[in-house]
C-alpha cells in the first residue's frame, strides 16, 4: 500500500516504506519488519556495537591490568584506586559525555572514554582480588623452590588469579555491551541507534525497540557463554573438584 | 637399593654419581636473627653443625626459632649475624635462586600448586633448571614410584588427592632434582595420626635409601625422637638447649627446660628406640621352646611390655621366616638403659 508522492487528496500520511500488515496495523512485533531491516539498519548497529563494546573492554582491560599488576602487593596504593574507579562508576553515563565533549568532541572517544571508565570498577578490584587471593603457601613454595619474581607471577600468581579475573571480566563484558546502547545519545552508532530513534518517534510501532533491545541481550549472553568456555579452558584445576 | 638406583638416572643431568648426590653438611656459626620491631632475637647465636647424610631434627616450644632457623638455611629469612655454610660454601656465595633449586623444600601438606597437575608440580624444579620434557616426564615416573604413589595419579590435580597422597608428592618434587639437602617444616602436622605414622616410616625409609641430609622442623618431641638421627632442641629465643642423639637426650637432658620438654616415661622411650635385631641376644636356652615369642623387627619397648603381659621375664626372638634367634631377657633391657 504504497502512497504515491505527491497525491493531492485526502490526509498526508507519514512514509514508513512498504510494509505489511502486520507493520501498518502497528503490532507487537514484526518478524517481516527485522527481516526488511536486518540489512540496512540492525545488522550494522550489532556490528557497531560489538566494536564499541570490545575497544572499551580492551583498553580498560589493559588499564585495570596494568594497574593491578603494578600495585596489588601495595594495599595503601590499590585501595585508593578502587575507591576512584567505585568513584567514576557512579557518574551518570549523560553527565559524563557533557563533561566529557569539551575535550573530545562530539566523537567515538567520548563513548569509548566513557565505558573505560565503567569497566575499571569491574575489572581493576577483581584483578588485584585475584591476585591477592594466590594461597601463602603456593607464594611460600614458589620462592623456596628457586622461582624468581617474574616466574612466580607468570606460572603461579597469574593462573591461579585467573578464575577471579575473568569472573570480573564477564561482569565487565555484560555490563559493558548494556551500557554502550547510550552512545546513541552522541553518535548514530551501536544498538541504542535504532531505539534512540524509535523512542522519538511518535508512532506506536515499537518493533526496533524490541528487535534491537533483544540483539543486546543476545550479544551481552553470547559474549558470556564464550568467555565461560575460556575459563573452563584456562581454568581446568578449578573444574575437577575435590574428591 | 633400587631407589639409588631410580636416582641414579634421574641426576644424569647433574653429572653427579650414579648413587645420586650424596648429603651435605650443613654449619651454621653464630648465626642470629631478630625480626625488625622485636625486641628480643628469634635465634641468637645458634651454632650448629649437621654431618652429611644425617637427619637432623630441630624441635622446640612455638616461638624457639625453629622454622626461622629452616628458612634461614635457604635464604628465605636473611640473617643478621653469623655464616650459614652447605659444604664448605656460604649460601651467600651463590645467587639465591641458584641456591634454592639446589635445596629440596616440603612444608605442611605439600604446599602443592593448586593449578598444577601431579606430574606438573614434582616436575617444577627441573623444568627450572631446563631439563628436556621427556627427561621431566621420566623422572617424574622415578618419583612417584619412589614415594609410593600410583602412576595413574600423574594426571590428576592436587584437591583430587588425599592428605597423605598432597605430602607424598610433596617430598616426590622436593627431591626431583636430586638436592644433596631436604628442608621440611612440619611436614606431617596435617595427617591423621595413622596416615602420619606411616609417612614418617616412608620418610625414614627414603633416608636410609638416599643418605640425602634433612632437616626436619617439628614441635612434636615425640615426632622429634621416632625421626632424628640428632635433635636439636630449641628454646624461647632460638637459644640452643641441647643437641645430641635422642638416646642421649632421653638418658642425659641437659637441663631442666630439655627435661620437662621431653616429658615422662623417658626410659620406656629410650627403649623403644632399639630394635631386637639391632641388640645383641642371648643365646636360647633348652627352655627357650616354652617362652613366648616376638618378632625381631619389634622393639625392646615392646618386648617390655610382653613380657608384663605374659608374666615371662624372657622372650623368644623370632626371625621373619618364624626361625629363633636368642633370647631376650627383661635385665638386658634394663642394662641397655645403663
Amino acid at each position: 500500500m504504497i502512497v504515491a508522492a505527491g497525491a493531492p487528496a485526502g490526509p498526508i500520511v507519514p512514509n514508513f516504506g512498504s510494509g505489511n500488515r502486520c507493520v501498518v496495523e502497528n503490532h507487537t512485533f514484526c518478524w517481516s519488519w527485522v527481516n526488511a531491516h536486518w540489512g540496512d539498519t540492525l545488522q550494522p548497529a550489532l556490528s557497531q556495537h560489538v566494536e564499541l563494546s570490545a575497544i572499551a573492554i580492551g583498553i580498560g582491560f589493559v588499564i585495570a591490568f596494568t594497574t593491578g599488576l603494578l600495585t596489588y602487593r601495595r594495599r595503601w596504593m590499590s585501595r585508593p584506586l578502587e575507591g576512584f574507579s567505585a568513584l567514576l562508576y557512579t557518574i551518570p553515563s549523560l553527565a559524563l559525555f557533557q563533561i566529557l565533549v569539551p575535550f573530545t568532541g562530539i566523537t567515538t572517544t567520548t563513548v569509548e572514554v566513557a565505558l573505560v571508565a565503567y569497566t575499571l570498577v569491574m575489572l581493576f578490584p577483581n584483578i588485584v582480588a585475584g591476585l591477592n587471593s594466590v594461597p601463602a603457601d603456593a607464594l611460600d613454595v614458589a620462592r623456596a623452590m628457586g622461582f624468581t619474581r617474574r616466574q612466580t607471577l607468570l606460572s603461579v600468581e597469574l593462573p591461579l588469579a585467573l578464575p577471579t579475573i575473568v569472573a570480573g571480566l564477564r561482569v565487565a563484558v555484560v555490563s559493558t555491551v548494556s551500557l554502550a546502547t547510550i552512545a546513541a545519545f552522541l553518535l548514530p552508532k551501536g544498538l541504542g541507534y535504532p531505539i534512540f530513534l524509535a523512542l522519538k518517534e511518535p508512532s506506536p510501532f515499537r518493533t526496533e525497540i524490541y528487535a534491537a533491545g533483544a540483539l543486546t541481550v543476545a550479544l551481552a549472553l553470547v559474549a558470556d557463554l564464550l568467555l565461560v568456555a575460556l575459563r573452563r579452558f584456562l581454568v581446568p584445576w578449578a573444574r575437577r573438584g575435590a574428591v | 637399593m633400587t631407589a639409588l638406583a631410580v636416582f641414579g638416572r634421574g641426576s644424569r643431568r647433574s653429572n653427579r654419581s650414579i648413587e645420586g648426590s650424596p648429603g651435605a653438611e650443613i654449619r651454621l656459626e653464630h648465626v642470629s636473627k631478630r625480626y625488625p620491631g622485636t625486641n628480643s632475637d628469634a635465634v641468637s647465636d645458634l651454632s650448629l653443625t649437621i654431618a652429611a647424610g644425617e637427619l637432623c631434627v630441630l624441635v622446640g616450644p612455638s616461638g624457639c626459632g625453629k622454622t626461622t632457623t629452616l628458612r634461614m638455611i635457604n635464604r628465605l629469612i636473611g640473617l643478621d649475624s653469623g655464616e650459614i655454610e652447605i659444604d664448605g660454601r656460604s649460601t651467600r656465595a651463590t645467587t639465591v635462586t641458584e641456591l634454592r633449586r639446589g635445596i629440596g623444600y616440603v612444608i605442611q601438606e605439600g604446599g602443592l600448586f593448586p593449578h598444577m597437575t601431579v606430574a606438573g608440580n614434582i616436575g617444577t624444579v627441573p623444568r627450572l633448571l631446563g631439563w628436556s620434557r621427556s627427561e621431566v616426564k621420566s623422572r617424574v615416573s622415578e618419583l612417584l614410584e619412589l614415594v609410593g604413589l600410583d602412576l595413574t595419579l600423574a594426571e590428576r590435580y592436587p584437591a583430587e588427592l588425599s592428605g597423605g597422597q598432597k605430602q607424598r608428592v610433596g617430598l616426590a618434587r622436593a627431591l626431583a632434582a636430586d638436592p644433596p639437602l631436604l628442608l621440611m617444616d612440619e611436614p606431617f602436622n596435617a595427617l591423621d595420626p595413622v596416615v602420619r605414622e606411616h609417612l614418617q616410616d616412608e620418610l625414614l625409609r627414603l633416608h636410609r635409601e638416599l643418605a640425602k641430609t634433612i632437616v626436619f622442623v617439628t614441635h612434636d618431641v615425640d615426632e622429634a625422637i621416632k625421626m632424628g638421627n640428632r635433635i636439636a632442641i630449641l628454646r624461647q629465643g632460638g637459644v640452643l638447649a641441647q643437641y645430641d642423639t635422642p638416646d642421649s637426650i632421653l638418658a642425659r637432658p641437659a637441663n631442666e627446660f630439655v627435661q620437662t620438654f621431653v616429658g615422662e616415661n623417658r626410659a620406656l622411650r629410650r627403649l623403644a628406640l632399639r630394635r631386637l635385631e639391632e641388640i645383641e641376644l642371648a643365646k636360647p636356652t633348652g627352655a627357650a621352646k616354652r617362652l613366648p615369642e616376638i618378632a625381631a623387627s619389634a622393639s625392646l619397648r615392646e618386648a617390655v611390655s610382653r613380657m608384663i603381659e605374659t608374666k615371662s621375664e624372657a622372650l623368644t626372638v623370632v626371625g621373619e621366616n618364624g626361625e629363633t634367634l636368642g633370647l631376650v631377657r627383661l635385665g638386658d633391657a634394663m642394662r641397655m638403659l645403663g
